[in-house]
C-alpha cells in the first residue's frame, strides 16, 4: 500500500533524474534567496550553476545547527516572512532557539510525506488514530496529525500526557493507531495491565512509534504487550519534523523519502562521506523546501544506508535504526536537550557554575532525569531556603527545556568522576 | 518521455541556458515559465534540433537526440509550434498542413494524410472553412490554430509550443489554451508549453519549471507554482504590496 506510488516506487533512473532537477532548481534559489548560503559559495569559490550531478554534493558546505541557531530566528529563511504560514521551534546550542518556517507549500507537502510514512506503517484510511506526541513548538504532533488526515484517516489530538486520559481514550474511542513515543507506549502498556484492562479486547493493531531511538527488543516487547505491530519512524525539526523517513511492513530500515531529501553519511571527525553502507553521521539536504532549505544538514544522528532493494516495492533508499548521537547531544522523554543548556541554567540561577551531573535512568519504561549539584552552593544547614532553591532550578529547568528534572544537591563525592573530573553526563538507560 | 539533463547552450559568448534539466512525461503539459531573455525558446529549439547546446544531453523516448538534425528529430515524433506562428502567408491553408506531413510523404501515402487533414478540420472547423484561403489573410488567432494543426500533422508524440498566446486577444488565446487542453485529453499528444503569460500556462498546465537567466528556478506541480513566491512575484504580478 503506497500513498504516492509513482513517486515512491520511481525507478531509479527516473528518481535520479528528478533529484537533479530539484537540487540544481533548489541552490539557485538558495544562492539567490539566502545570503548566508551565497557568502559560503562565494567563499568555497562554488558556483551553484556548475552543479551537473549528484556526486558533486560533496563539494557543498555542510550547515550545523549551529549555523542555524545563529542566524535564528529568520536569517536562513529563504522567503519573506510573510510567505511563512507557520513556525516550529526547537532548542540549539547555547541556549539560543532555533526556528523553522513552512510556507503553504511546504505545509502540503509535510502532509503528503507524514501520509507516506504512515501508509507505509501499515496505517490506512480506515484508522483511528491517536496522536500522543506533544502538540506545540515541538513538530512531532502536528507533523503526524496533518499527515493522517491527508491520508484520510480519524485523528484524535490526544496530544501527550495525562495517562489515564490517553487510556479511556483509546478505550473510548475505538482507537485503532497509537503515535507515541516507544517508551510511552511502554508506559501505557504497564499502566493498562496495573488497571487489569484486557488489552486483547482493545481495538488497537498499529503503533507508530519513534521521536526517540529504540532497539528491535523493545519493539518486540511492546507489540508483545499491546497486540499491535510498531512501525517505527524518523523526522527532525530542523528538516521538516515526521515524514522524513519511515519504514515499510518489512521493517528492515526506514525509507527515506529521497524525491524531497537527499540522505548522506559522512564520518562526523573527517567529515569525508563513509563508504556505502557504513555507520556515520546522517547529512541530509532538502529539495523542496521554500521556507528554510538546508544544504547538507548534519543531523548528528549515526546510522547507515541501505541500498538494496526492498521486497515492499518502494524504491528510496532505507537507513537504519538510529543507533546514537555523534554529539553530546540527550534525547530524554522524547525532547532534545544539550548538557550545555543545562550548565547554562544553573550558572544562571547560581551565579556562578558549579560542579553539577546528569543521571538519565529508567524508572519502568520512562526516562527519569536528575541533575545532582554539589551541596557547598548553599548554607546546608537552612532548609527551608534550600528547597526553594531547588523547587526554582527545577522550575527554570522544565520550562526552559520542556523536561521535567529532579534536582539533589549531594557532596562532591558522591558524584561519578573519570580521574579528578566530575563525568557531566550519567546515562543508565538501556534502549 | 523527454529527459534533458545539464543543457548548456552559448549564443558566442553569452550562456543562455545554463545547465538545466527538466523531464516531460508521457501524457503530461509542462509548462516552461519565466521572462523575456530567460532561455525558454532557447530550450525548446535545442529540444528541436534548431540549435546545438554545447554540452549535455537530451534524450526522447530512451535514445539520445542531442545532436540529431531537426528533420530526424521530427521523424522520431516532436513537433515544435514556433513563436509568432510562422505560417507561410502566400500558401493556402491547406497547402500548410500538408507541408506539416513533408516528411511523411510518399507514393500512397495521400489517403491517409488528406484523413489527418480532415480530422484537423473537424478540431479546428474555421480552418476548414478557410482552407483555399493564403494563410496570411487569417486572424492571430486563426494563424495559431493553423500552426498548431500544421504540427499535428507530423503526427507527434511531443508537441513544442512556443508562446501560443503572444500577440492575441485574451478571449483567442484563452481559446487556445482550451485547444491545449484538447490535444493532451482527445490526442494523447505529450505538450511541452513555453510561455510568457504565466497564469494560463499554470492553468492548463500539470508541472512546470520556471527559468531566470538561463537557470530552472523552481520547479514542481502547477498548484505548487502557482503558490510559489518567486512566481508570484515575478510572473504572476503580484507586488510586495499586495
Amino acid at each position: 500500500m503506497y500513498f504516492e506510488p509513482k513517486y515512491e516506487c520511481m525507478n531509479r533512473e527516473s528518481l535520479e533524474q528528478l533529484k537533479l532537477e530539484r537540487l540544481q532548481a533548489a541552490l539557485t534559489r538558495i544562492s539567490k534567496n539566502v545570503p548566508f548560503y551565497r557568502k559560503k559559495f562565494e567563499e568555497l569559490k562554488i558556483d551553484p550553476y556548475d552543479f551537473e550531478s549528484l556526486y558533486d554534493l560533496v563539494n557543498l558546505p555542510l550547515t550545523t545547527k549551529n549555523d542555524l541557531a545563529e542566524h535564528a530566528p529568520y536569517g536562513l529563511f529563504a522567503v519573506p516572512l510573510r510567505e511563512v504560514v507557520r513556525l516550529h521551534g526547537t532548542y540549539g546550542l547555547r541556549g539560543k532557539s532555533v526556528v523553522v518556517g513552512y510556507t503553504i507549500n511546504d505545509i502540503h507537502r509535510w502532509s503528503k510525506l507524514a501520509a507516506r510514512v504512515l501508509m507505509a506503517g501499515g496505517v490506512t484510511k480506515d484508522d483511528v488514530i491517536q496522536v500522543a506526541y506533544n502538540y506545540g513548538l515541538s513538530t512531532s504532533g502536528f507533523g503526524i496529525h496533518y499527515g493522517a488526515e491527508e491520508l484520510g484517516a480519524t485523528v484524535v489530538p490526544a496530544s501527550s500526557g495525562n495517562t489515564n486520559r490517553q487510556i479511556s481514550i483509546i478505550q473510548d474511542y475505538n482507537v485503532t493507531t497509537l503515535v507515541c513515543l516507544p517508551s510511552y507506549a511502554l508506559y501505557l502498556a504497564d499502566r493498562m495491565e496495573e488497571k487489569g484492562i484486557n488489552i486483547n479486547a482493545l481495538s488497537l493493531r498499529t503503533g507508530l512509534l519513534g521521536e526517540e531511538a529504540w532497539s528491535e527488543e523493545t519493539r518486540i516487547e511492546i507489540q508483545d504487550r499491546l497486540k499491535i505491530t510498531a512501525a517505527d519512524n524518523y523526522g527532525l525539526s530542523e528538516i521538516m519534523g515526521p515524514g522524513v523517513a519511515g519504514e515499510c511492513l518489512e521493517r528492515k530500515g526506514m525509507h527515506v523519502n529521497e524525491d524531497h531529501f537527499l540522505p548522506e553519511v559522512i564520518d562526523p571527525k573527517t567529515l569525508k562521506p563513509v563508504e556505502p553502507g557504513q555507520v556515520g553521521e546522517l547529512v541530509i539536504t532538502t529539495l523542496t523546501k521554500e521556507a528554510l532549505p538546508l544544504i547538507r544538514f548534519r543531523t548528528g544522528d549515526l546510522t547507515r544506508l541501505i541500498y538494496d532493494p526492498c521486497p515492499c516495492g518502494r524504491t528510496f533508499v532505507r537507513m537504519q535504526r538510529i543507533t546514537g548521537r555523534c554529539d553530546d547531544m540527550l534525547i530524554i522523554q522524547g525532547v532534545n536537550v544539550f548538557p550545555e543548556q543545562i550548565s547554562m541554567i544553573l550558572s544562571d540561577t547560581e551565579g556562578r557554575t558549579p560542579n553539577y551531573q546528569i543521571v538519565l535512568e529508567r524508572e519502568g519504561s520512562l526516562d527519569k532525569a536528575t541533575v545532582l549539584m554539589e551541596a557547598d552552593v548553599l548554607i546546608p544547614d537552612k532548609i527551608k531556603e534550600q528547597q526553594r532553591f531547588i523547587e526554582g532550578v527545577k522550575q527554570r529547568l522544565a520550562m526552559e527545556l520542556g523536561v521535567f528534572f529532579e534536582v539533589r544537591l549531594v557532596e562532591l563525592r558522591s558524584m561519578v568522576f573519570e580521574g579528578d573530573k566530575v563525568v557531566p553526563v550519567v546515562d543508565k538507560r538501556t534502549f | 518521455m523527454l529527459v534533458i539533463k545539464n543543457i548548456d547552450v552559448f549564443y558566442g559568448n553569452v550562456h543562455a541556458v545554463k545547465k538545466v534539466s527538466l523531464h516531460v512525461d508521457q501524457g503530461e503539459i509542462v509548462a516552461l515559465i519565466g521572462g523575456n531573455g530567460a532561455g525558454k525558446t532557447t530550450l525548446l529549439s535545442t529540444v528541436s534540433g534548431l540549435i546545438r547546446a554545447r554540452s549535455g544531453e537530451v534524450i526522447f523516448d530512451g535514445s539520445q537526440i542531442t545532436r540529431q538534425k531537426p528533420e530526424k528529430i521530427v521523424s522520431s515524433g516532436i513537433s515544435q509550434v514556433p513563436e509568432r506562428r510562422l505560417v507561410f502567408k502566400p500558401l493556402s491553408v491547406e497547402d500548410n498542413l500538408l507541408l506539416g506531413s513533408y516528411h511523411r510523404y510518399s507514393f500512397g501515402k495521400s489517403k491517409a494524410i488528406a484523413g489527418d487533414i480532415d480530422d484537423i478540420y473537424a478540431m479546428f472547423p474555421v480552418l476548414g472553412q478557410r482552407k483555399d484561403q493564403p494563410a496570411g489573410t487569417l486572424s492571430g488567432g486563426e494563424q495559431q490554430m493553423l500552426a498548431i494543426g500544421r504540427a499535428l500533422m507530423a503526427k507527434p508524440r511531443l508537441l513544442l509550443l512556443d508562446e501560443p498566446s503572444m500577440g492575441l486577444a485574451p478571449a483567442v488565446s484563452q481559446m487556445i489554451f482550451r485547444h491545449i487542453g484538447k490535444l493532451r485529453d482527445e490526442l494523447g499528444v505529450t505538450v511541452l508549453l513555453v510561455e510568457q503569460n504565466a497564469r494560463s500556462a499554470l492553468k492548463i498546465s500539470d508541472r512546470g519549471y520556471v527559468l531566470e537567466t538561463g537557470r530552472v528556478i523552481v520547479q514542481g506541480t502547477s498548484q505548487e507554482l502557482a503558490q510559489n513566491n518567486d512566481v508570484q512575484r515575478a510572473y504572476l504580478g503580484r507586488d510586495a504590496s499586495d
